[in-house]
């Protein structure tokens, strides 16, 4: 099967050296900021963690959320998500090994990485995280690969790997809950310090993975011959919306807690996001667009007919996936961050070599993610032929 | 470190048996690790703290943290982003963000508090640290840094609730201009803060900022020895420590 991505379209010639070129830019400023060091972002004494670790949070949601595919065709049968778990679980590998390298790039002493195995602290979040994310990547290299190396034979999968896929299915819940767990728990960071925040972590991935995944499906219907299913498509179409609710319900429950309750260290941080704190706002804007992104896109998705409009389905997840990014990627990280301990206003945005690291991970994780579902899909095109 | 210790036992076991004390003390010796200081020579504590005494402490002087920054080879960076600071001054709205109000003594209100690591008894940074490269001393409760075991994840930023810690943004050496050769410069991508001069104490000094202190503002000492100075002067007066709602147990008092 690994022969599989080296031959395509043009087309594919063409992504492929985009994504490569992306990855070139990537490693030149990622040498350059460790030439340098970290000073070349946008990150300061105040708002010590930046864009990289948003991007963590972000994806390490997008990993999770292979479990909405998983779940529901292993644990209650449904069928028609046969032809796209393996979507689900290769779109996994790639976002954890995005998240790995994000991690990666963020220190700053990366060579000491070992360190974190070297010296286990088992108090440490931070420990546990990386733990769970490997065990997770692994799990899913495993169980994507084995079943689709069956399928492709049309032989049924090995009877161990289903224990395999059984624990996936709390260790997708495990990842992001223990990420949740490296902000939440934290004194002094009121915008933080809750314990909503692995629940609503959970709620966005579950609708922002999903919705990852409808686009990626509509796409690959575009492009091949492989088709991912409508029934499939709806079903996940139907999870995002109850995902999409349930993550703006969490957001109105944290917005009561704390501005019912009016303790300033925990509404200052809502303030500054929202409304701009001691004339410091540059998220505004963004944070707006993010809460409009969300309620239009509910309302899409509520309507049946939009919902069964793939055109219209396809707008809907976009937003919602935006809406998501937005929150994760820049609010949760800055709005944590600033102010600060000792109440004073430092603002963060990334400059532009962190932004082509950046850029420079997401294209690493896109060339995996594009030579896995090249191979998918042939497998899949070989069966149905 | 931990087998010569357990060597110690042995051989004081030995000693205590009646197996010839000197020799065998002498062999210990001998068989030394580098020594860095004996236990003579060490100031002696088992739970070090110190008092800020905020009606001597003038507004306008510098001398503890122009003696620390020199004797830890602090740079000096002038940009608030990438500042490195192991002592400072900060307003009383900012040292006590949760204590501040409308009708503060106009005195408090406009001087400026000395604030570093609070050494906490129960500290965050050591609890997040995913390589113990942040570690509390049991002896002595000092909250150490070891330079060459972080990994520059600043995950210790993010939880210490004072603004304590700063991170090498730069490489720091840059920054400098005469370095004092007794303590080591620190490179780019780790974070570091105060040490409570522990290279200080287990020579029997006291830390640079309360021995630079004119005015005896700082004062330094053990909350276990009952006739230490920081007990009497908390017996005596009122104090406040920063955000002790927190949980964290810091060990810098101010009297006001
Ligand atoms: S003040 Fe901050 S850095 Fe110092 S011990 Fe307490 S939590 Fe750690
Ligand atoms: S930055 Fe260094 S000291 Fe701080 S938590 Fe990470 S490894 Fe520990």
């Amino acid at each position: 099967m690994l022969e599989k991505p080296l031959f395509g379209s043009k087309k594919y010639y063409g992504w492929m050296t985009a994504l490569i070129a992306l990855i070139g830019v990537g490693v030149i400023c990622f040498l350059y900021q460790l030439y340098v060091g970290l000073g070349t972002t946008g990150m300061s004494r105040d708002v010590s963690w930046g864009i990289y670790i948003a991007q963590l949070i972000f994806l390490v949601g997008v990993a999770a959320s292979a479990v909405m595919v998983v779940l529901p065709y292993y644990l209650h049968n449904y069928k028609e998500f046969g032809r796209i778990t393996i979507l689900g679980e290769f779109l996994a590998v790639s976002a954890i090994l995005m998240c790995m390298l994000f991690v990666f790039v963020d220190l700053g002493r990366p060579f000491r990485l070992l360190n974190i195995f070297l010296y286990p602290t088992l108090n440490s979040i931070m420990f546990w995280d990386v733990m769970v994310l490997n065990g997770y990547l692994l799990l899913n290299i495993v169980i994507g690969w084995i079943t689709l190396s069956a399928e492709r034979k049309g032989i049924r999968p090995p009877r161990w790997i289903k224990p395999l896929i059984y624990l996936s299915i709390p260790w997708a819940i495990s990842i992001h809950t223990v990420t949740a767990f490296l902000f939440a728990g934290l004194p002094g960071r009121g915008y933080w310090l809750t314990a909503i925040m692995a629940p609503r972590f959970l709620a966005s991935a579950f609708a922002g993975g999903p919705a990852l995944l409808i686009i990626l499906s509509l796409i690959i219907r575009r492009f091949t011959k492989f088709d991912p299913g409508t029934k499939a498509i709806q079903m996940l179409a139907r999870i995002v919306t109850y995902a999409a609710i349930v993550n703006v319900f969490f957001f109105f429950l944290e917005v009561f807690t704390v501005f019912y309750s009016q303790i300033p260290e925990h509404m200052d941080h809502f303030k500054y996001l929202f409304f701009g704190l001691e004339g410091h706002g540059i998220l505004r804007p963004y944070m707006w667009a993010s809460m409009s992104l969300a309620f239009v896109a509910i309302l899409l998705l509520i309507l049946q007919q939009v919902r069964h409009n793939e055109r219209l389905l396809g707008l809907a997840c976009v937003m919602i996936f935006i809406s998501i990014w937005i929150d994760k990627g820049l609010g949760i990280i800055s709005g944590g961050f600033v102010p600060n301990p000792m109440h004073q206003v430092t603002e963060y945005s990334p400059t532009v070599p962190e932004l082509f690291i950046t850029l420079g991970v997401y294209a690493i994780g896109f060339t995996v993610l594009t030579v896995l579902y090249k191979i998918a899909v042939a497998v899949k095109e070989e069966v149905r032929a | 470190m931990e087998s010569s210790r357990r060597k110690f036992l042995k051989i004081a076991g030995l000693s205590v048996l009646g197996v010839g004390a000197k020799p065998v003390l002498d062999s210990l010796v001998q068989a030394g690790e580098p020594t860095y200081a004996t236990d003579q020579e060490a100031l002696e504590g088992t739970h070090w703290a110190m008092v800020v005494d905020m009606k001597k402490c003038r507004d306008d002087c510098r001398d503890c943290i122009t003696a620390c920054h020199r004797g830890h080879n602090v740079p000096e960076i002038n940009n608030a982003k990438h500042e490195i600071k192991w002592i400072w001054n900060e307003d009383f709205k900012h040292a006590f963000p949760t204590q501040e109000h409308e009708h503060l003594a106009e005195r408090l209100e406009r001087q400026p508090f000395m604030v570093l690591c609070n050494h906490c008894d129960n500290p965050p940074c050591v609890r997040v640290c995913p390589t113990q490269a942040t570690f509390k001393r049991k002896e002595d409760g000092v909250v150490m840094m070891d330079f060459h075991r972080c990994i520059g994840c600043r995950f210790c930023m993010a939880a210490c609730p004072y603004g304590s810690r700063s991170f090498n943004w730069f490489n720091p050496r840059n920054y400098l201009d005469d370095t004092n050769p007794d303590f080591p410069t620190r490179a780019k991508g780790v974070v570091e803060k105060c040490n409570f001069c522990a290279e200080r104490l287990a020579i029997g000094k006291i830390p640079l900022c309360v021995e630079a202190c004119k005015e005896k503002a700082l004062v330094f000492g053990d909350l276990d020895d009952p006739n230490s100075e920081v007990r009497k002067i908390l017996r005596e007066r009122f104090s406040i420590r920063r955000k002790p709602g927190l949980g964290t147990g810091p060990n810098i008092f101010y009297v006001i």
